[in-house]
């Protein structure tokens, strides 16, 4: 059939859920129901747009931007309003489209105090523009507004709706993630300045790094910048301590959302524009990119070991689990980096569904507290084992989907990208599987205290402890299959992804340097990237450009 | 010799009515709010706000001609000059001055005060700025500067019941007359060393160097010192918090923008074209202006409990932000140009979101009757629309996209970055740190405003009048849609001083 969405796809996508905000504005808040049916029917009406841009996605050429609209937004600074998608983004926007209507309906009897569902809402289709505006965006200043505009909703979200520390939590969110920010827009800017390029477009920017060989330095310093920016949204150690009090204090559906996709907004930031722009830059930065990865598995590990809240054990995983995510990353290879993005999806489905759990624990316990909580089978066997799979989800067993994201995260690293240091790299892969030991350590144990032995005495014959009701099947039943589906086909996103991931590498990265004749690697515009013909093998890597 | 005086005297200069008209209705308006108030009486207080509003809307349709017959003109020998940058920011003023009039309406009629006369002034200042504008000559930039200044110091003290209004009045006309003073003495040194008090004039000679070095850089100085105090640019900013918190509030809003921008105006105008041949004396200032504005305003913005207060302070971040492009404006002409639009398009925008969030302040003071911090808790429960409303200009103020603040501040980055060298970079550096500490306390406000428990009484349910919605409306939707198509903006505030100048 015919891709009737070519060229408006996008767009329609991106801002219907702020149509659906528009027309909440004009309902008095007080008709609740119809606000959850708009909100409701906008996000299942945007997924049925992803659904079809899915469809008409060319599986040929996962490479290429497909469905790109590009029209000048902001003359004076030569800003475009260019989108696309194309492999690497195509999973996440999937994800976000996916998640965001099971939030509506998970919320739907239950929306946390003060109540109020009609901002509640608004907040969450805001948040849903920002979070796919930022997948499509293919120019700099269209990413950087977009990355920003989820920023206030989440904001609001945890600064209204959250637990008894919400300012405190909620105020170190938005300084940390904002400060980010500030120094990769300064970071932007310096590369556009000095590449002279005629946009912000990602392509035309990479191609002028290269052609217009921006010095070392700079390029270093601006791959710093971004560092910073993408490096506290992801969040990597040592910035990530927002992470943990956002997370706690997040109203439940606060949570899903920012463990399902705004920490992937930081790791996409690295794929899309820090490594693809910056490849000189890159190959420096990874080993260290790679140590605070390994350093916040093996952290964020310790940390879960020492918690005695489940949010905050699960927060503290995804401070682990984010480290295999930028591991993989850091190796530059195109198998380390699909399965970053296999990563991503996963966390995002898994993380999400744990604190999906872990809200409504809470709504029936009313606490967290690890030691006060315990058998879950007993009092509700279904959600007990629900969890059961979602923990074993979680610390990577094979079939479910968190193992195709660990586990060729560590094997990628056994062989990083030409030019990166290989025994700093297989170091790291040692430390990562022992951080895939002590994961399944911290989510048993925690499977155990929460699920195994007798319910508690103060809860024990308490009737408000039900097994999963109906709103929770409809928004979780989804995340479950998808966890299993990807679980044992992984190729669902794994052929989505490869192209793109592919086509977005330096083609330097992917060969030996040292064996390519000078000719060979001029036309692959290795010079530029590395000495070429040093023959010096893998240590070579701080080698100057031209 | 003598004769040849009086012969100069008699000689009427060739005047441009096109070119003066927005001057002469603004006049007119003036004139007509006086003279309603002395055939009327108390008859007239219901319609003076009605007709000094329409008055200033029909200000600005000879804006628009003469925008868009689009062409320089010169008068007075080049002391008075009507160009495109004289026209955005007359525009400005206009605007500015409307909106401020939406917000005093019900202020100064609920509050017993003179309004005749209040009106009166409000028009005359904006005279002096609309002036400013288009003012090119050392004599006709200071009588600008005080045309817009006394009336303001009248202004400011306009609660005369109320010991803070006085105050305010009294430290706003004392601070002001000393830097008039500092001015005045820079322009003598200036004059002395050029011996012409056009701005041309001035840069030929500052130019060329062959003029005692350190009486320029003295002049220049002083100059740019006495116009510090004007935009309350550290550390020369003292003056504001008081004064803003002891005036009426309508008041403080219009100084906080129109006032700034005037001084922006006389800034601008004496750098690009009074002393842009000498940017080795001026751009260290302005960097340090910029530098010290921004943090010093931040930080002690942090520490504050009453919004208006808070506001002067973030006021002051704010001029360091709109004053960092000129830091690196000498570099080139083309880098000039680009600061001098970064510079106009942060003023736009500026004026648009601070008289919002001054809207704001004033509609829910009508509601607490208090302007401190603890006030405004729990806005969100009883006055969702102000919320939201305030929420998008501090967001503004704080540079969050999609909102209009962000290209303001983004022109200023951009600026920044594109003169390529160090001393641009660590201003730029400078300004992504403050932008992150301004955050910290607009989201604090906000903060309050949503998460907070509304307090059980105190609240008077108090309806928002007509004229601060509209007032309401405009300054949001102008945010919001500067922010969405900053090419709306940056159309208009694409103007250069330097073709004519340098």
């Amino acid at each position: 059939m015919e891709n009737l969405l070519d060229g408006w796809g996008i767009t329609l996508a991106t801002f219907s859920p702020l149509v659906g905000v528009a027309i909440m504005l004009l309902i008095p808040g007080e008709r609740e129901e119809r606000h959850k049916v708009v909100a409701l029917a906008t996000s299942l009406w945007v997924a049925f747009i992803g659904v079809l841009l899915l469809l008409w996605f060319d599986m040929g050429e996962t490479g290429r931007l497909q469905y790109v609209v590009d029209e000048m937004w902001i003359d004076v600074i030569r800003s475009r309003y260019l989108v696309g998608i194309d492999g690497m983004s195509l999973p996440l926007i999937l994800l976000t489209m996916f998640i965001v209507p099971l939030c509506i309906i998970y919320s739907w009897n239950h929306f946390p105090e003060p109540r109020n569902p009609k901002a509640f809402l608004i907040l969450i289709l805001i948040l849903e523009t920002g979070m796919i505006g930022t997948f499509v965006a293919q120019d700099m200043v269209l990413f950087f507004v977009f990355f920003e505009i989820v920023l206030l909703p989440m904001f609001f979200m945890i600064a209204v709706w959250g637990g008894d520390d919400r300012r405190y939590a909620s105020l170190k969110f938005f300084l940390f993630t904002l400060f980010g920010s500030a120094l990769m827009l300064v970071s932007f800017l310096a590369l556009f300045f000095l590449t002279g390029a005629e946009s912000f477009a990602f392509t035309e920017v990479a191609d002028n790094v290269l052609a217009h060989g921006v010095s070392r330095t700079a390029q270093l310093w601006i791959f710093g910048g971004m560092f910073l920016g993408f490096g506290i949204k992801v969040p990597m150690f040592p910035f990530h301590t927002w992470l943990p009090d956002a997370h706690t204090q997040a109203p439940t559906v606060g949570s899903v959302i920012l463990a399902a996709v705004l920490l992937k907004l930081g790791t996409y930031g690295f794929i899309r524009i820090a490594i693809p722009l910056l490849p000189e830059a890159a190959v420096e930065w990874a080993p260290w990119i790679g140590l605070l990865a390994v350093v916040g598995i093996i952290y964020g590990a310790l940390g879960c070991l020492a918690q005695t809240d489940v949010k905050r054990l699960i927060a503290f995983s995804s401070v682990a689990h984010m480290g295999f995510v930028m591991l993989g990353i850091a190796t530059l290879t195109d198998f380390g980096i699909n399965a970053a993005i296999m990563g991503m999806v996963a966390h995002g489905l898994i993380t999400g569904m744990l604190f999906f759990l872990a809200g409504s624990m809470k709504d029936r316990y009313h606490t967290l507290e690890i030691s006060r909580l315990g058998g879950l089978l007993v009092q509700a066997p279904r959600m007990g084992w629900i969890f059961g799979i979602c923990v074993m989800a979680s610390l990577g067993l094979p079939g479910l989907a968190g193992f195709w994201g660990e586990f060729p995260a560590i094997l990628s690293s056994y062989s990083p990208a030409n030019g990166l240091p290989v025994e700093t790299f297989r170091t790291f892969m040692v430390v990562a599987a022992v951080g895939t030991v002590l994961a399944a350590g911290y989510l048993l144990w925690l499977l155990q205290r929460v699920a195994f032995g007798n319910p508690p005495e103060e809860f024990a014959d308490n009737p408000e402890i039900v097994d999963v009701t109906r709103h929770e099947w409809m928004a979780w039943a989804p995340i479950l299959a998808l966890i299993v589906a990807i679980g044992i086909y992984p190729n669902l996103v794994f052929r989505v992804t490869d192209g793109a991931v592919d086509a977005s590498l330096n083609d330097c990265l992917q060969v030996n340097t040292a064996e390519l004749t000078d000719a060979e690697a001029e036309a692959l515009g290795c010079a530029a990237v590395y000495e070429v013909g040093s023959g010096g093998g893998h240590d070579d890597h701080a080698a100057a450009g031209n | 010799m003598g004769s040849q005086l009086l012969l100069l005297a008699f000689e009427r200069p060739a005047l441009d009515w096109h070119a003066l008209a927005p001057e002469i209705v603004l006049l007119s308006v003036g004139g007509l709010v006086t003279l309603i108030d002395i055939v009327f009486l108390e008859r007239a207080r219901p319609i003076t706000a009605a007709v000094a509003g329409l008055g200033l809307l029909a200000t600005a349709i000879p804006l628009l001609t003469l925008a868009l017959d689009g062409s320089d003109r010169v008068m007075f020998g080049g002391a008075y000059v009507v160009d495109e940058f004289a026209l955005v920011m007359k525009a400005i003023f206009i605007l500015a001055g409307y909106v401020v009039i939406l917000l005093s309406t019900n202020y100064v009629a609920e509050g017993e005060y003179w309004e005749n006369e209040y009106y009166g002034l409000l028009l005359a200042s904006l005279m002096g700025m609309v002036m400013m504008a288009s003012s090119r000559d050392l004599i006709s930039l200071f009588v600008a500067l005080e045309l817009l200044s006394i009336p303001a110091y009248l202004m400011v003290a306009w609660r005369k019941r109320d010991i803070r209004s006085t105050e305010a009045g009294l430290k706003y006309y004392l601070m002001g007359v000393f830097a008039s003073a500092v001015m005045l003495y820079g322009m003598s040194l200036l004059f002395g060393v050029s011996g012409s008090t056009l701005l041309t004039d001035i840069n030929s000679v500052v130019t060329a160097g062959g003029a005692s070095v350190s009486v320029v850089t003295l002049g220049i100085v002083f100059v740019v010192a006495g116009f510090g105090f004007k935009v309350s640019a550290a550390p020369f900013h003292t003056w504001a918090p008081d004064v803003y918190q002891g005036a009426p509030t309508p008041v403080t809003a219009f100084l906080s923008v129109a006032s700034k921008a005037a001084g922006f105006v006389a800034l601008l105008a004496l750098v690009f074209v009074g002393f842009y041949g000498r940017p080795e004396v001026w751009e260290p200032l302005v960097w340090t202006l910029a530098a010290v504005s921004m943090t010093v305003g931040n930080l002690i913005a942090l520490r504050q409990t009453n919004i208006v207060r808070m506001m002067a302070y973030s006021g002051v971040a704010q001029t360091g932000f709109m004053i960092a492009p000129l830091a690196v404006a000498g570099h080139s002409t083309a880098l000039g140009d680009q600061a001098l639009s970064a510079t106009v398009t942060y003023l736009a925008i500026y004026a648009a979101m601070n008289l919002g969030a001054f809207a704001v302040i004033i509609s829910l003071a009508r509601r607490t009757g208090s302007a401190e911090m603890s006030s405004f808790a729990g806005a969100f429960r009883y006055a969702p629309a102000m919320t939201v409303a305030m929420t998008i200009f501090l967001g503004s103020l704080a540079g969050i996209p999609p909102l209009g603040g962000w290209f303001a501040k983004f022109e200023v980055f951009r600026v920044l970055t594109s003169s390529g060298d160090t001393w641009g970079y660590a201003l730029a550096v400078v300004a992504a740190v403050n932008a992150v500490i301004a955050l910290y306390y607009y989201a604090s406000v906000l903060l309050r405003m949503w998460a907070d428990e509304a307090p059980d009484e105190g609240v008077a349910d108090v309806a928002l009048t007509p004229s601060l919605l509209s007032a309401l409306v405009i300054c949001g939707g102008v945010t919001l849609v500067f922010g969405v198509l900053p090419q709306v903006v940056a159309r208009f505030t694409d103007v250069s001083l330097l073709a004519l100048g340098g």
